[in-house]
């Protein structure tokens, strides 16, 4: 009898140290102010980023993230030449704004040719892309840095944020998700049915352009996170992953929201324990999620589709 | 007068789509727009809305040249826009016909002025449902609910008909028949006026551009354009004997093909 007891007790004393341990773990992690800024950066993104995703997705120019972002890295490598140009002690720190500049210039130029229709809207984001990535390595060189210099954008570097970098963050996410929430009304018109919006009278051109612009701040508030390469994902695969699950406007972008603040925080915290990448983990959780929703989706679309044939 | 246009002319990609149309339309009054394909009646309406740009003429709505008087107007394309890549349901496509050039949000009460338009097209139950598992036919009566969402002075239709089910052109004639009472003016793009016969007192023909025929819908001769429209559409010949004999009555001349 008192045998059996002691073995009982073992692992209820285990396991009460495992979960002291985490506690500890967590409360170090949450006690770190790189990690704190790090949280801060790594929710604003999963918060603002699927919300442009799910206007992108809806117009189907999901790759138009992946666009701005290579422009981006030529904007990095400006603001770094103008840095080194200025004297300033540290090089890289007009690296965002000159990303912000150089994507919101793209992004208009995107929409001006897509809208001008000279140009296929995949030719014109296969320039972007190829211009980009060479202006970005072309321009470092110019600045006295070598390609190695843009590991950090192309990747994503949440490890080395700054204050500074936080609060540039916090408003840009800000006007993303005050203008892509305020007027998601009149921005799902446009996206839904261009031609309609016209006809309608919606300032079609105006909102054409605040979405481009959108886009491009939403990468650059993103590229710390996860990286010029891999921008549009977080903007895209919350979405597709709840697409698969809803059938309304209103919940894809909530749900793509909660999906983004999720897989960004756990990606993060895993970061902290194993040394991976935290834009790479971050992904790869995502599409993982996609993953499972894809799998789950045909069981949720037959009960959807035995409630049509019944009504 | 709801609509005057005068010496339209319509360029598009180099090559003149109209070539100075003169016509306009009283208040309250249903016209139809007949012709073959490319006679540039898509065009023609097209430009009403200012969805294309207009080469040399005018175009006045409601005595209005130059600004359009945009929350009077319903406008109702071919069909469903090509971006829809995020599910959307019928309730939030209806309700995006609230907006226009001054109001970008549809303020209060908007699920339930999208519900009451989606029960004046029949489709009350289909509300929450996604657009992209309704029926062709069912879509184009969320077009046609979002357009009469913003109660228009004038409703413009770019061919309703295509696609429909029977259910769906019968709802469509009552809804119109619902509309003219209220004294709303209609224009149709129509390949052919099926169920809607009874509410077509007026039809304009165009052809290459200008317009053949502006008169009552029961015209002489009328008879070659139908047999015209018969030919390029074989498809549309589908059997509707229970609305084929009250059309037949009401305007033997464009109906016979039943």
């Amino acid at each position: 009898m008192g045998e059996l007891a002691s073995g009982e007790v073992e692992p209820a004393l285990k396991q009460e140290g495992i979960v002291m341990e985490f506690w500890q773990t967590l409360q170090t992690m949450l006690g770190s102010p790189l990690m704190q800024r790090a949280l801060v950066i790594a929710v604003l993104v999963g918060v603002a980023a699927p919300v442009m995703g799910t206007y992108l997705v809806q117009r189907r120019l999901a790759l138009l993230g992946d666009g701005i972002g290579h422009i981006a890295l030529t904007g990095v490598a400006m603001g770094w030449l103008a840095g080194s140009a200025a004297g300033l002690a540290t090089h890289d720190v007009l690296a965002v704004p000159g990303a912000v500049v150089a994507a919101v210039v793209g992004a208009i130029l995107i929409e001006v040719v897509r809208e001008r229709g000279r140009t296929s809207a995949d030719v014109a984001l296969a320039l972007l892309f190829y211009g980009g990535i060479a202006g970005g390595v072309l321009l470092i060189g110019v600045a006295g840095g070598t390609s190695a210099n843009l590991t950090g954008y192309l990747f994503g570097s949440i490890a080395t944020v700054t204050g500074l970098d936080v609060w540039l963050s916090v408003g840009l996410a800000a006007v993303i998700l005050g203008v892509g929430l305020g007027l998601r009304p009149a921005l799902f018109a446009l996206c839904h049915d261009e031609e309609f919006a016209r006809a309608s009278g919606l300032p079609a051109r105006a909102l054409n352009i605040l979405v481009a612009v959108l886009a491009a701040l939403t990468v650059s508030v993103s590229m710390r996170v996860v990286g010029v390469l891999l921008v549009s994902a977080i903007m895209i695969v919350p979405v597709a992953v709840a697409q698969l699950l809803t059938h309304s406007f209103r919940t894809t972008m909530a749900l793509a929201m909660g999906i983004g603040a999720a897989v960004s925080v756990a990606g993060l915290a895993i970061t902290y324990y194993q040394p991976l990448s935290p834009g790479a983990t971050i992904v790869v959780l995502a599409i993982g999620v996609y993953a499972l929703a894809a799998a789950a989706a045909p069981l949720l679309g037959r009960r959807r589709t035995a409630r049509a044939a019944v009504s | 007068m709801a609509v005057s246009v005068r010496g339209l002319r319509v360029e598009l990609g180099g090559s003149l789509v109209l070539d100075g149309v003169d016509a306009s339309v009283r208040q309250g009054k249903a016209v139809a727009i007949l012709g073959a394909n490319g006679s540039g009646k898509s065009t023609l309406v097209k430009s009403l809305v200012g969805l294309v740009p207009v080469t040399a003429g005018e175009v006045e709505i409601f005595g209005a040249a130059g600004k359009l008087p945009w929350s009077r107007i319903g406008y109702v394309p071919q069909r469903m826009g090509a971006g829809s890549g995020v599910p959307a349901t019928a309730a939030e496509v209806v309700a995006s016909g609230l907006l226009d050039n001054r109001r970008l949000r549809p303020g209060r009460g908007a699920r339930r002025r999208s519900l009451e338009a989606l029960e004046g097209v029949g489709l009350a139950d289909r509300a929450s449902a996604s657009v992209q598992v309704l029926s062709g036919g069912q879509q184009q009566r969320v077009l046609i609910a979002r357009a009469l969402i913003r109660e228009p002075d004038l409703l413009i239709m770019d061919e309703p008909l295509a696609g429909m089910d029977q259910e769906s052109r019968e709802a469509l004639a009552r809804t119109l028949a619902g509309l003219q009472d209220r004294g709303a003016t209609v224009l149709l793009v129509l390949h052919e006026l099926g169920e809607l016969t009874a509410l077509i007192r007026r039809t304009l023909v165009l052809e290459e551009g200008r317009i053949a025929y502006d008169g009552p819908a029961r015209l002489p001769g009328s008879e070659a354009e139908a047999e015209q429209d018969r030919h390029a559409h074989p498809a549309s010949s589908w059997p509707g004997p229970a609305v084929a004999g009250t059309a037949t009555a009401q305007a033997p001349d464009l109906s016979r093909k039943w």
